[in-house]
């Protein structure tokens, strides 16, 4: 396998996008991935789009080749990522093995969703089913949150985890996306704010739910050879990657106090990279429900199963703590435009590791330059984990 | 739903046919009050929701067994934001249960007050009709 780096990344503005269409969304994050990369569509050899909604919450089905050839990439080896909420890592991951094969010199990893074209209950109606429709949804109507609702409870009944504990995620993921310029939500919030906002799938209430985001992001993935050729400057490698899935049954879960995917993910992506958790000096983990950053945190090797609620206590997971953890506003408020997601992380890495986080406040001091993603599809039911290094 | 300039797509309502044909005794048995579960003859695992084909051994050999009624409450929800299709619903109590035979099931919890709920409290998988269909769901145990 070859070495591989991100030569180029872009990030669309997330938020209610209403004023551009799946491709024309698209386009806004290839655009300056391309540039930032220096080279043109004509070099991309292949593209992996992520984008879970296709012909559901939007209206093309076939997403991959509208945007393909919007963005002059008609030719190019093209497929469709899904793995729900993870879409768009699963589509990093597979434009990382066209390059680290050798198959492919370039490859682009594009992440877009439109997921505000419906109204809410509908888009309830669509997420709620994306797990086992047959067993969990057809009789009993059970929603996405109320599928990380079900993990709140017993990882309170379990750890002692409170109601507080899972606002302080999201007031702190609020702060962070009022200093990212990308971000959906960029209103700052109180513990008691979030406390008394409607209940969603109890004890989840609004302000522990990521919000309904359009968004779109890209990476250009290159060989050694290709950095060397473009003389890029400061390339950022793709040290780790690590998959795993889960059941699509809820009920066949070991427990519902963490995500065993994210376990077992973690330890091959720490392995491929080598290093240990306590090395990762930035990570963007899966907040798309305040109590799944607590979980993360543990899953992912942060601190001792149980004793996440201590993390966001101790203020340990922000800028200055002892990892900090969604410093661009997480899904949680930054939004989960759920193909772009995974590569809205990796943009957020890279420009995190070269020094270029937007706005500096939020920039994140380094040592070893060594910075984690991780995205969870569904429940645990799909989980990619990568490491980039500087 | 946009402030700004849209074109509606062309509509259309769809709804599925799901085959049960290889399940049909839980469908039956569900109309008897009866909830089943499927066990393969080969390696002996047990399954719900129950399958036609086993996935640790590959064998199709199945028989149908009767689930127990006694659940521990491992975890639950009250939904209230509902989906599409449950508008017309109250809010309602989503909970996993894990019976003696060592599956879990997940399925509304029914006929407790929210307060009343914790994790791992005792419940009975039972089998009711709502809108002229059976489905199981967990509710109060009898009073001994």
């Amino acid at each position: 396998m070859r070495k591989v780096a991100v030569i180029g990344v872009g990030c669309a503005k997330y938020g209610v996008r209403n004023d551009v269409n799946v491709a024309e969304l698209a386009f806004e994050a290839f655009k300056p991935a391309v540039e930032e990369a220096g080279i043109s569509p004509k070099d991309i050899e292949f593209v992996a789009l992520g984008s879970a909604g296709a012909g559901a919450w939007y209206e093309e089905n076939l997403p991959a080749v509208v945007v393909g050839e919007y963005c002059g990439l008609t030719g190019a080896g093209l497929a469709r990522c899904e793995a729900a909420c993870a879409s768009g890592s699963a589509a990093f991951a597979m434009a990382y093995w066209a390059v680290a094969s050798g198959q492919a010199d370039i490859a682009l990893a594009l992440g877009v969703e439109k997921m505000r074209q419906v109204d809410t209950p509908t888009m309830v109606e669509f997420i709620g089913r994306s797990g086992y429709y047959l067993w969990e949804f057809h009789y009993f109507g059970l929603t996405f949150p109320g599928y990380y609702a079900i993990h709140a409870t017993a990882h309170m009944a379990k750890y002692g985890t409170t109601e507080e504990d899972l606002a302080l995620v999201a007031v702190k993921n609020h702060k962070y996306a009022s200093m990212n310029p990308v971000a959906h939500l960029r209103n700052r919030i109180t513990v008691e704010e979030a406390l008394r906002s409607p209940v969603i799938a109890w004890p989840l209430k609004l302000f522990d739910c990521c919000p309904i985001t359009d968004g779109a992001a890209a990476a250009i993935l290159a060989s050694e050879e290709k950095v060397k050729q473009l003389k890029v400057e400061t390339p950022v490698w793709v040290a780790g990657l690590g998959y795993a899935s889960g059941t699509a049954n809820l009920s066949k879960r070991r427990d519902y106090v963490g995500l065993e995917s994210t376990v077992k993910a973690a330890q091959q992506a720490y392995k491929m990279a080598e290093v240990t958790p306590d090395q990762i000096e930035l990570a963007l983990v899966h907040d798309c429900f305040t109590i799944a950053e607590i979980m993360a945190y543990e899953d992912l090797g942060f601190c001792k199963k149980g004793e996440g609620a201590k993390l966001i206590r101790e203020g340990q997971t922000e800028i200055g703590g002892k990892i900090p953890v969604n410093v661009d506003g997480g899904l949680k408020a930054k939004g989960h435009p759920i193909g772009a997601t995974g590569i809205g992380m990796i943009y957020e890495l890279v420009k995190q590791l070269i020094g270029e986080a937007k706005e500096p406040s939020r920039q994140v001091p380094f040592k070893n330059y060594i910075a984690l993603a991780h995205n969870v599809g569904g429940t645990g039911h799909y989980c990619y984990v990568t490491i980039l290094k500087r | 739903m946009s402030s700004l300039p849209t074109i509606k797509t062309r509509p259309i309502t769809v709804s599925q046919d799901v085959p049960i044909s290889k399940t049909l005794p839980f469908w039956e048995g569900l109309k008897q009050g009866k909830v089943l579960a499927t066990k393969c003859k080969k390696c002996g695992k047990v399954y719900f929701p129950p399958v036609a084909d086993c996935g640790e051994c590959l064998s199709s050999d199945i028989e149908w067994i009767e689930l127990s009624d006694e659940a521990t409450i491992e975890a639950f929800t009250h939904v209230v934001v509902r989906p599409l299709t449950f508008q017309d619903e109250k809010p309602y109590t989503v909970a996993i249960g894990r019976l003696k035979e060592g599956v879990r099931i997940l399925a509304w919890l029914v006929g407790f007050k929210p307060s009343e709920i914790k994790v791992g409290m005792s419940a009975k998988l039972t089998v009711i009709e709502k809108d002229g269909n059976p489905i199981y769901v967990f509710t109060k145990p009898e009073q001994s």
